[in-house]
């Protein structure tokens, strides 16, 4: 999706614009262009510059550092003194079965949670779309309002809702003599799940159900008169025109999920048992704030670093095994 | 579901309007129907259950919450909910309900102006070096706002903007998105005659930018501001990181230090967790229609 988006913007619309200038006014105008369009930009490539080149730049150069106590002896004792290390932060992440552990719970999170979210929030949108329903737009509103619900307000309301003491979700399990211990261990994954899938699958679903409402309605009449079927309608036409939408939400996902960070620490504010490194961001958060060792700007960006790669690792490969499926 | 109405034709017959849409074969049947709604209405109870019991809940007292009926009201405990609310945040409550305006306001406004400003020059004037610079911006869409948190707090912390309102404000402004629709926008709906017969007219190009080009670009500019507004006051990890004064906190940060008192009152918690929520909520209903045209041409054009 992305290239498409820059192949029709760059190539189109603006080709047209500097052989026009040219022809009106030829090289005084051609530069008064490019410093008007560079002006323009000017703001935004500061505040990117400021926000996202340097501070990647900054955190690569540090993740070779590491904070080395000056005094030396086996208590170290003095100030902390950045010592160049290599690429000692990295391997020592790298193998380090902590950050594993935290990485297989977030892949294990999202292996299950992203195809659910992604999956319901395209059945919803379908059904929203399909010619049984007349109003949507209540619908629509119902679905997508967990949204406007910041994350981690979403978790301390879930957070409460499972509480063991009063939870309301047992409260109706009980009257079918049902009960599920959402604080345990091999469970509370889930229960993170379905905090990220309440928030998250309406919005999709919103996008999803934009992209099959701007399909134009003769494909469908042409389709009918052919004889297709309802479902055939769906696999062979809806689904195939939101697969763009679709892709970019899987991405935006499975990059959300590597970052799992809100809910997570929200749960672990009550079930102090999940540790400080539960998921890779909080071991990287509270490798930077000091509550684990070792700490410190280095070591905490050597895990950024090392999270970015593996998401963007994930990211192309989705992408790819995509277009290898088209 | 079906209307009843009837219309009348000039010359005074009745008659019964097709309800739009399908011819009779066509309509889907009964059954379908039938279970497309139960599945629509089973999944709209999901999505709302949690805010109903949200409201609910915040009326009650900690002994109600265990005994009663979770689904339905108690006795009420609001005004008790509220004092214990505004003691435990030193009657910081409001204050940092404030705090989020603010940072999402400000974030929203000059993100907003940046965003336009750079879409425009993109999609308009051609200059070298634009290329790349798209590249670039369509990479920082995609790359984990999250991770970018940890080096931003080194540089931040490095030249001392820790624990002041710039650390929120002046990374929340940044917004790749808002570029990106900002220039799909300018290139569908500002006519390059428009800005050619200004620049006649003997117009600056800042002229033609704050004279014409934003009024055209007003519903993107109403978009982009939102996306901008939700994200700076639904973000946590950043003021978490860079904030440590409770003067400055947003709400999020002030409700997420309540969650870890011992023993809490949950009803006060979740008070302020409803409280917290609601101007969001406004915003979203009442500019529905500017942010679901706006996801669709983000959904469409994409």
């Amino acid at each position: 999706m992305t290239t498409s988006v820059v192949d029709r913007g760059a190539a189109a619309r603006p080709a047209q614009t500097p052989r026009r200038a040219g022809r009106a006014a030829s090289r005084p105008g051609r530069r008064r262009t490019v410093l008007a369009g560079w002006g323009f930009l000017a703001p935004f490539a500061i505040l990117f510059a400021f926000c996202f080149l340097i501070p990647i730049g900054v955190s690569i150069y540090q993740s070779f550092f590491r904070g080395v106590a000056s005094g030396g002896g086996l208590y170290g004792g003095g100030e902390l003194v950045n010592q160049f290390v290599g690429f000692e932060n990295y391997v020592h992440y790298a193998t380090s079965s902590a950050f594993w552990a935290g990485m297989g719970r977030v892949f294990l999170f999202g292996i299950v949670q992203v195809p659910l979210m992604i999956l319901s929030a395209l059945g919803l949108a379908l059904l929203l779309d399909s010619a049984s329903v007349r109003r949507v737009a209540g619908f629509r509103l119902g679905y997508f309002l967990p949204y406007a619900v910041p994350g981690v307000v979403a978790a301390l309301i879930w957070t409460y809702m499972y509480n063991p003491q009063f939870s309301p979700i047992n409260q109706v399990l009980g009257l079918f003599g049902g009960h599920i211990d959402f604080f345990a261990p091999n469970i509370i994954l889930w229960s993170m799940a379905n905090m990220t899938t309440w928030t998250f699958t309406g919005y999709n679903m919103l996008i999803f159900l934009a992209a099959l409402q701007s399909i134009p309605h003769e494909l469908y009449e042409a389709a009918r008169m052919e004889g297709a079927s309802e479902w055939t309608i769906v696999w062979a036409i809806k689904v195939p025109l939101v697969r763009n939408a679709m892709l970019l939400a899987v991405l935006l996902s499975i990059i959300g999920t590597v970052q799992l960070f809100n809910e997570p620490t929200v749960l672990q504010a009550v079930n102090p048992w999940m540790g400080a490194d539960y998921t890779p961001m909080m071991m990287a958060y509270n490798t930077m704030m000091g509550g684990l060792s070792p700490s410190g700007d280095g070591p905490a960006s050597a895990i950024s670093i090392l999270m970015a790669l593996i998401a963007g690792v994930l990211a192309v490969g989705y992408a790819l095994l995509q277009k290898k499926a088209d | 579901m079906m209307s009843r109405k009837l219309a009348t034709l000039p010359d005074g017959t009745t008659y019964r309007p097709s309800d739009g849409g399908l011819p009779r074969s066509l309509r889907p049947k009964r059954v379908v129907t039938v279970v497309t709604i139960v599945v629509l209405v089973v999944a709209l109870l999901y999505f709302l259950a949690p805010i109903y019991w949200l409201v609910i809940t915040s009326t009650k007292s900690n002994g109600d919450i265990v005994t009663s009926n979770g689904w339905w009201f108690a006795a009420n405990n609001t005004v008790q909910n509220y004092v214990e609310l505004m003691g435990w945040t030193q009657q910081m409550f409001w204050r940092w309900v404030a705090n989020s305006v603010f940072y999402s306001a400000t974030a929203g406004v000059v993100g907003t102006l940046v965003s336009v400003a750079a879409g425009y020059g993109l999609a308009k004037f051609a200059f070298p070096g634009r290329g790349a610079v798209q590249v670039v911006i369509m990479a920082g869409l995609l790359l984990p706002i999250a991770l970018l948190t940890i080096p931003l707090y080194v540089v931040f912390h490095a030249i001392g903007l820790t624990n002041t309102i710039w650390a929120v404000i002046i990374p929340s402004c940044v917004s790749p998105f808002g570029v990106f629709l900002g220039r799909v926008y300018a290139q569908s709906s500002v006519p390059d005659e428009i800005i050619e017969s200004a620049r006649l007219d003997g117009a600056g190009e800042i002229r033609i930018f704050f004279g014409i080009v934003l009024k055209l670009l007003a519903p993107a500019m109403v978009t982009i501001f939102l996306f901008i507004f939700v994200a700076t006051w639904n973000n946590f990890l950043l003021p978490l990181m860079m904030l440590n004064s409770p003067e400055l906190k947003p709400v999020t940060l002030g409700l997420y230090g309540m969650m870890s008192y011992f023993n809490p009152q949950y009803g006060a918690v979740l008070q302020g967790a409803l409280l917290g929520v609601v101007p969001l909520i406004i915003l979203f209903l009442g500019l529905q229609k500017q942010w679901q045209s706006g996801l669709a041409a983000g959904a469409v054009k994409g």
